[in-house]
């Protein structure tokens, strides 16, 4: 089920309000994203773990009614 | 909350990682794998000359579910090295694009650095 992307940056920035977010719509279907998310929250946490903090920030849409989101996330420079 | 001891799934994958030491979680055979993240996946663990399991989640409802549960992590693939969960197929990319996959596998000995 796509999701639209105002909806899914909306509710990255209400997790992430310091982050910097850029999304990409891959396949213009609304169904497979990326997002690049620049936030202090992923300081000093593995990979996996900065991922898991989006993940649970959509609170179980990933691999459900999203079908692809393609996370790039990194701390602050 | 699921208890890993006693939920089949959840043995199968424990026993899984444990007896392989690269168990790459994937939708279809590293042959022909089911979704281009598979594929991507497959492909960074063959350029890389690692043996690996490939575990096709589509054979089993509970097992794409569980392994999802275990490694608290929505999406397939997931790759798995000596037992711990390296990540999906965003992580392995860049850890193979920045050389820290290739780092990781031969300080594990499971290729030659």
């Amino acid at each position: 089920m796509p999701m639209p992307i105002a909806v899914l940056e909306a509710e990255l920035k209400a997790a992430f309000p310091d982050a910097e977010i850029s999304i990409e719509d891959l396949a213009g279907d609304g169904d497979h994203y990326r997002a690049r998310i620049v936030s202090a929250a992923f300081s000093g946490l593995p990979r996996v773990r900065q991922h898991q903090l989006v993940y649970a920030a959509l609170k179980g849409k990933v691999g459900g009614e999203l079908h692809a989101l393609a996370l790039e996330t990194t701390p602050p420079a | 909350m699921t208890d890993i001891a006693t939920d089949p799934v959840h043995g199968f994958i424990a026993k899984t990682i444990a007896d392989h030491p690269v168990t790459l979680f994937m939708k279809g055979v590293p042959d022909q794998p089911a979704c281009g993240f598979s594929a991507m996946s497959v492909q960074i663990l063959d350029h890389l000359g690692v043996e690996f399991v490939g575990v096709n989640v589509l054979q089993s409802d509970e097992l794409r579910q569980g392994i999802k549960a275990y490694s608290d992590w929505p999406t397939i693939p997931q790759l798995y090295v000596k037992g711990e969960f390296v990540g999906g197929c965003d992580i392995i990319r860049e850890m193979f694009q920045s050389g820290e996959l290739k780092t990781l596998l031969a300080e594990k000995g499971l290729i030659e650095a």
